[in-house]
């Protein structure tokens, strides 16, 4: 990472000393802070101010794995914690694959974590900044209130250490608004929402969050449930980026593996519409999960995992690469110190088309505008590929968008989804996500309603 | 839930000059949170016991109130020293008027005894708590050559908490948690279909004698397999027969979360201005009870260190309370209801549900299946998610078959419904007399994840859109 925290990591380092004949030691150590505000009308409603710390050790004997984490830097509790995970050990069946990481040459690309405006920006201006973006939503449409308006900071510092050579650390900032939107029409209420995440507060666009928060919640106004039919769908660049994280899990190594993924069997297939190219690409610095390391301290890197519709690659921890006999390719993943490393991708990206939204829905007869998804957790099985989510959004007829619906699903298969797309927005969005979004078309996809 | 030891996390003397210093700039509320919480999960996958973990959080939340703003700062520093600084950051959030000097007399509150721990987790041996993930392997694989894939986990946890106020409440509790769950994949000729079954309990290691490890398992690769010969699920409005247990998912979503005070006193829940209207069907009972020994959803007090309570949110179609937490229940000047919680030392508190539930009808559940012509049966529901202001809601569909002529016909794949909650809780026709519990859940909001359980018995909606693919 971009700079060093000499201090966590010579905890990591003691750590890993103290590993015995033949004992593989990890030591992950961690320290943050975090900043909330919320506005309610024109007051703050709670100031949040807090830091935290921890240290996860992964301890591997003989295949073997145990773990063990503590929310404390106490030295008393560190050594708590590396002979909680030495315990650990005796009750893991061996996996000839078990094992940390191993530096493998490949070089870091240097990118900016650290804002050093965002780490000494007064609070009375993050209170004001939140305040005028309450007022800048209410300004806009007289049927729209504000349920709530946020903003939120963090840093984070980090070591890792390892007794296979390992030994990074880093430290990084960043901060974003949101605003939560109602408007009334009579008995009905709608809901929407806008953001705006930057570097530092500077960057901010808080009039473009709050035009987002207060059109997201008026345009619904007066939606009806649409019926029931096969249709076209374009998705909003918010609902295409959940939709590309879907993959994350069928493109991981360790799922395919362990034959948990339907593309297990499909490498150099074609299974998507040659129009679509899917990178991982961390190494971005547009994306915002955009890292120079993985979660067991190797370089982050790009990673091209569906070409023209072929499937090319799946993204690798050390762990998963070594059972399917490749290399890791820096996407171990990892929940700060109270977990232990898995595999995923780490910033989704979609080679982008040429057109506009506007002129993506010029070329539809009849289809649907998808604003907003919901139930990705309870109506999507990335494993079956079953796909069924609640939606709202606007009718599409004759090249214009028309009367607002909700109430309804969508639902086809993540396998037919792929195949059945028509066309690529060329309107990028980096959103707060693991995935960028643009305009996504889909045919064939089932709407119910009435 | 028991407590084995009457020494507090932290002394109370010190307790009462952190929050003589909450209140130091003039705040008229100051509260501590301390939580030291231990924990051990295992999780086997693909055959290997992958890892087993231990885990310790420890920690103190102090929050302060002055007017309509709440500070809030925490510390995973328990010394004096590290709480004066927590409540200095957290009166300084809150910062208004002169401030004073405030002496408080801090007096013990009734803990809802919800039951007994026979065996504290980490008194059993963890050899024990691999061995119940191998016995579910086991059975799991042993049900068809179909499955191909199994991956189960244990946890337990046990949390001690305590809670004081400037009000003078200190109060403390200790939580016990046992959880254990097991995926399932089949494979078959239309690929890969997935199981699920999952069990926790607010007691110890007992709970595995009582219910078997195999019997989860086997549920679990059963659904799997059935489900590899399941057909789309329709799409459109029909008639939906909601089984008792995981069907309670449906009144957490369509009523639970609009019944929060927090969102009905920002007029974000449809529900806001509707007490003592009829907005459920007669036939709909629903209540949340943080007293149901041994659920998943149950504590001894809340997170404010209010004692749990059994609420009646609405009685026979009319909604009679919503839930309460302190802030909310300061505004309205009346009683809490035990809903004040939050995921960690690390959060603040907010309304939350506990063990939200239908109360029984009259209906045989067979009855209801042969009353229904043509609709889906679910037999097993996951999560779902609701927009409190619209009322509209979805809910996954893990395990569901189709109805035809008053039998249960063909399974179903997986898929989303969806409704909106007035309506859907007008829409409930029949309701049946096998009242049952859940499994465990994990409620999500602003954020934060609790521990909660529902539950309801066999029931039928009129009339509901099922979000698959088939015409």
């Amino acid at each position: 990472m971009s700079a060093t925290v000499d201090d966590l990591q010579a905890i990591a380092d003691r750590v890993v000393a103290q590993a015995g004949a033949g004992e593989q030691i990890e030591a992950y150590v961690s320290r943050g802070g975090e900043t909330a505000i919320r506005i309610y009308e024109g007051e703050l409603e709670h100031f949040v101010s807090a830091q935290s710390e921890g240290v996860g050790i992964r301890v591997i004997k003989n295949g073997r794995t145990g773990f063990a984490y503590a929310g404390t830097l106490d030295p008393a509790a560190i050594a708590e914690v590396l002979a909680d995970a030495r315990d650990n050990v005796s009750f893991g069946t061996p996996d000839e694959f078990a094992g940390l990481a191993i530096p493998d040459g490949v070089a870091q690309i240097p990118q900016k974590f650290w804002d050093e405006e965002l780490a000494h920006y007064p609070t009375d201006k993050k209170i004001a900044l939140t305040k005028e973006l309450e007022k800048l939503t209410l300004g806009i449409d007289d049927r729209v209130r504000v349920d709530e308006a946020n903003y939120d900071d963090g840093w984070g510092e980090v070591a890792v250490a390892t007794t296979t050579g390992i030994r990074e650390s880093g430290r990084g900032n960043s901060c974003y608004v949101s605003v939560s939107t109602l408007a009334d029409d009579e008995e009905e209420t709608q809901t929407g929402f806008g953001f705006s995440v930057g570097d530092s507060p500077k960057d901010f666009n808080l009039r473009k969050a709050a035009r987002e928060a207060s059109e997201r919640a008026t345009r619904l106004l007066g939606a009806i449930k649409p019926p029931s039919k096969r249709t076209t769908v374009v998705l909003d660049p918010y609902v295409t980026s959940q939709f590309i994280s879907i993959l994350s899990s069928t493109l991981n190594g360790e799922n395919a593996a362990k034959g948990r993924s339907f593309f297990a069997e499909r490498m150099g297939d074609q299974v998507a519409d040659p129009r679509f190219t899917l990178v991982d690409d961390p190494t971005n610095p547009l994306a915002y999960t955009a890292t120079d390391i993985d979660g067991e301290g190797l370089a982050a890197r790009r990673n091209v995992l569906i070409e023209n519709g072929v499937l090319k690659k799946f993204v690798h921890s050390s762990y998963s690469a070594r059972r399917l006999g490749t290399v890791s390719t820096g996407n171990a993943t990892r929940g700060g110190f109270a977990g232990s490393p898995g595999v995923g991708c780490l910033a989704m990206q979609l080679v982008p088309g040429t057109h506009t939204q506007e002129e993506l829905i010029a070329s539809i007869d009849d289809g649907v505008l998808i604003q907003m998804v919901s139930g990705l957790h309870s109506g999507v099985n990335p494993i079956s590929g079953d796909f069924s989510t609640g939606a709202s959004g606007m009718l599409i007829s004759n090249g214009t968008v028309g009367a607002p619906v909700r109430e309804f699903t969508i639902a086809s298969t993540l396998q037919r989804m792929l195949l059945d797309i028509v066309a690529i927005g060329g309107d990028v969005d980096w959103l707060p996500s693991r995935a960028h979004g643009m305009s996504l078309v889909i045919r064939d996809v089932t709407m119910s309603g009435t | 839930m028991s407590l084995r030891t009457d020494s507090p996390l932290v002394d109370p003397d010190v307790i009462a000059r952190v929050l003589a210093k909450g209140r130091s700039t003039g705040a008229e509320f100051s509260e501590i949170y301390v939580e030291d919480k231990r924990s051990t999960s295992a999780g086997l996958d693909d055959g290997k016991v992958e890892q087993v973990t231990s885990g310790r959080d420890r920690g103190a939340g102090i929050r302060v109130i002055a007017g309509d703003t709440t500070g809030f700062a925490h510390t995973s520093d328990l010394s004096e020293r590290g709480l004066l600084a927590a409540a200095e950051a957290a009166a300084a959030a809150a910062k208004q008027g002169d401030g004073g000097v405030h002496t408080i007399a801090l007096q013990p509150v009734f803990r809802h005894p919800v039951n007994t721990i026979v065996q504290f987790p980490d008194t059993v041996a963890k050899a024990r708590k691999v061995e119940l993930l191998q016995r579910a392997d086991a059975a799991a694989r042993g049900v068809h050559g179909a499955i191909v894939q199994v991956s189960a986990g244990y946890g337990d946890s046990i949390k001690q908490i305590l809670i004081a106020n400037s009000d003078g409440i200190f109060s403390a509790d200790e939580q016990v948690r046992t959880l254990m769950r097991v995926s399932v994949i089949a494979n078959g000729d239309a690929g890969m279909q997935t199981g699920y079954n999952s069990l926790g309990h607010t007691i110890g290691f007992e709970v595995f004698d009582e219910i078997d490890v195999e019997e989860l398992a086997i549920r679990a690769a059963q659904q799997a397999i059935t489900k590899l010969q399941a057909r789309p699920a329709p799409s459109g409005a029909m008639q939906v027969v909601i089984k008792q247990g995981s069907g309670g998912v449906l009144f957490h979503e369509a009523c639970g979360h609009g019944l929060e005070a927090d969102l009905v006193g920002k007029g974000s829940s449809v529900y806001r201005g509707k007490m003592g209207e009829l907005v459920a069907s007669p036939l709909v009972t629903v209540i949340d009870d943080g007293t149901m020994a041994g659920e998943w959803g149950a504590i001894g007090v809340d997170d404010e260190g209010h004692a749990s309570q059994k609420n009646t949110l609405i009685e026979n179609g009319i909604l009679t309370d919503y839930m309460w937490d302190y802030i909310r229940a300061r505004k309205e000047g009346r009683k809490q209801s035990g809903n004040g919680r939050r995921q960690s030392y690390a959060d603040l508190p907010m309304v939350r549900m506990t063990n939200t539930f239908v109360t029984n009808g009259s209906e045989n559940p067979d009855d209801i299946i042969r009353a229904t012509d043509h609709g889906v049966y679910v037999a097993k529901l996951g999560g779902g998610q609701v927009d409190t202001a619209s009322g509209d809601f979805v809910f996954g569909m893990v395990e569901a078959y189709l109805i035809e002529n008053g039998e249960i016909t063909e399974p179903l794949r997986e898929g989303n419904l969806i409704g909106n909650g007035p309506q859907v809780l007008k829409d409930i026709d029949l309701m049946g007399n096998d009242f049952a519990m859940g499994g465990p859940g994990t409620c999500g909001k602003d954020g934060q994840g609790v521990p909660v359980g529902d539950g309801c018995p066999t029931l039928r909606v009129k009339s509901m859109t099922i979000g698959g693919t088939a015409a």
